[in-house]
């Protein structure tokens, strides 16, 4: 099996596999704590139309990819944060984007190959030029995330203390969504437009419900990241199916027993939390200027 | 060091007037606070109550009029001001340890990747032990209660040692115990370092054994003073602009005719 390694070609699916994945394992634990996962995955659909397009005009497909989602990026991040509106607004631009895709394929007279290959990914045609690319952008990425990380960590989990504190909340997001388009323009390479959430929110999925430590949580979802990716190609390599099969199928296989078995206390301590802090506080008043004692511990504990 | 020291107000609001996407809030409020007062913010919904705070931490700058906080116009991000905003329900499964929400609070907002260090260690410990929450420490956030996650809020808030703490609605969601609790609290900390306060309430009454002064807001005026001179039919009947009923029985408020 590992006389595999020899071959060129598997190197240098080896070396990008594991630059993309140490991206996107990093960047997809911001996407799952600041809940924007949906918009992750609408990026990557929407640069399926800017890839197709690319191939149509006679360019590489990265260089769709990246205006199609940095544009998008910019796009959702001037979006409310208002997250049922948002998300509609985004399924609305990636339906429209897909459409697109598919007519810039419909025009193109070339092999179906490209868009298979935007699609699902061809990790084991990467050329060495390629490798070198990937890993220079994914090293800049990982220097710029490095940058932002802390007012980022802040902002994602309270925005609102993080703006009382001189983070500049808006941008912040803003760049770290334009990492992920970046990051996502990258690892299209590897999983394909319609894999990407596999290496990109699997890994990260999978770490948070293992550990509430954010360090932790990032390394092991670039850990996870890397073994799904690199499995994945051995697996690959000794059988006639499809690398991005075998990288899915690894993030899914994960992520489901980790669901179905962590934090099972959590579920079962579920708080009895009151709908809205306001209406709560008014009854408490009402309940009071009649003389009622007021509500009983809301809570189990504590 | 130096810097910090001043002699004047803490707070000085002189005709502030701020309107949101033109629709006015504050009326021409004017009102001075000292070093080391204890006041809470009342009124009802939408009087304003958290426009002021934002006011105070340059997050929204007034129409017209002049604020000085500390000696100096607001700025976003001032070491010297603790802030604790409205209490959200955390996921349960939010993952985030107590220790690392505290932990915001001292550098949540610096560029960069924090490097492990003993001493940033300990001052999280300082500060949880100062809110009785050194125990916490290592817990998920989500599955704390109510008042032990506003208490983590708190700790988070001191961790600048500020000189002034705003801290929007602390006891809301909370039953009597653990208001009791957190006001005690509040009040310990207070009184330990200093520190002047400014809170969010919608009930006073757990609050009177610590208050030294009531803003109660309403409609965009205020008026401020002890509870038994801001609290009374008359004070309310004129910020509401209808008729109010105070009624004091057993060493508490009760206002009837007015929303809170």
């Amino acid at each position: 099996m590992f006389t595999l390694l020899q071959y060129p070609f598997i190197q240098n699916a080896f070396l990008a596999g594991s630059v993309v994945a140490v991206a996107a394992g990093l960047l997809g634990y911001f996407l799952v704590v600041r809940g924007l996962t949906f918009a992750g995955h609408a990026l990557s659909n929407i640069g399926f139309a800017g890839a197709a397009g690319a191939v149509l005009a006679g360019v590489h497909p990265v260089y769709g990819l990246l205006a199609f989602t940095v544009g998008a990026s910019l796009a959702i991040s001037l979006l409310g944060k208002e997250i049922r509106q948002r998300d509609i607004a985004i399924g609305v631009v990636m339906t429209f984007s897909l459409g697109m895709g598919i007519l810039f394929l419909s025009l193109y007279h070339g092999y179906a190959e490209q868009a298979y290959s935007i699609l699902f990914g061809t990790i084991l045609g990467i050329s060495q030029a390629d490798v070198l690319a990937s890993a220079a952008f994914s090293l800049a990425l990982i220097a710029i995330l490095a940058v932002l990380a802390r007012p980022l960590l802040f902002s994602s989990f309270d925005a609102e203390v993080a703006e009382a504190r001189g983070v500049p909340v808006r941008l912040v997001g803003a760049a770290f969504l334009i990492l992920t388009a970046l990051a996502i323009s990258m690892a299209v390479q590897v999983v394909g437009v319609l894999l990407i959430f596999a290496l990109l929110v699997g890994p990260a999925a999978t770490a948070i419900r293992l550990t509430a430590r954010p360090v932790k949580a990032m390394a092991l979802a670039v850990g996870l990241g890397l073994a799904y990716t690199w499995l994945g190609i051995l697996l690959a390599a000794n059988s006639t199916w499809p690398v991005s099969f075998f990288i899915s199928m690894l993030s899914f296989g994960v992520y489901l027993p980790v669901r179905l078995l962590s934090r099972q206390g959590w579920t079962r301590e579920l708080k009895a939390q009151p709908g809205t802090g306001l209406s709560q506080t008014q009854l408490v008043d009402q309940a009071e200027m009649i003389g009622l004692p007021e509500g009983k511990d809301k809570n189990p504990h504590g | 060091m130096t810097a910090l020291i001043h002699n004047g107000p803490v707070i000085a609001l002189e005709h502030v007037n701020v309107e949101l996407g033109r629709v006015p809030v504050l009326n021409d409020v004017s009102l001075t606070i000292e070093e080391g007062e204890f006041i809470v913010i009342m009124g009802p919904n939408g009087a304003g109550k958290t426009t002021l705070l934002r006011l105070l931490l340059g997050l929204i700058r007034p129409s017209s009029g002049s604020i000085q906080v500390l000696g100096d116009p607001p700025r976003r991000g001032n070491p010297a001001i603790g802030y604790a905003p409205q209490h959200r329900n955390i996921e349960a499964d939010l993952p985030l340890r107590a220790r690392d929400l505290v932990g915001f609070g001292l550098d949540g907002h610096r560029w960069g990747i924090g490097l492990p260090d003993p001493k940033r260690r300990s001052k999280i410990d300082q500060a949880l032990a100062e809110v009785d929450a050194l125990d916490l420490a290592e817990a998920p956030v989500g599955q704390l209660s109510g008042g032990e996650q506003q208490r983590l809020l708190i700790a988070q808030a001191l961790l600048t040692n500020p000189k002034l703490l705003l801290l929007d609605e602390p006891l809301a969601n909370l039953d009597l115990a653990h208001q009791q609790e957190v006001v005690a609290l509040i009040a310990r900390i207070c009184r330990a370092h200093c520190v002047t306060a400014l809170l969010v309430s919608h009930d006073i009454n757990p609050l009177l054994h610590v208050t030294d002064r009531v803003l109660f807001m309403a409609r965009g005026r205020s008026a401020i003073g002890a509870p038994d001179e801001v609290i009374t039919s008359h004070t309310l009947t004129q910020l509401y602009g209808s008729p109010v009923e105070v009624i004091q029985a057993l060493g508490r408020f009760f206002v009837v005719g007015a929303e809170l």
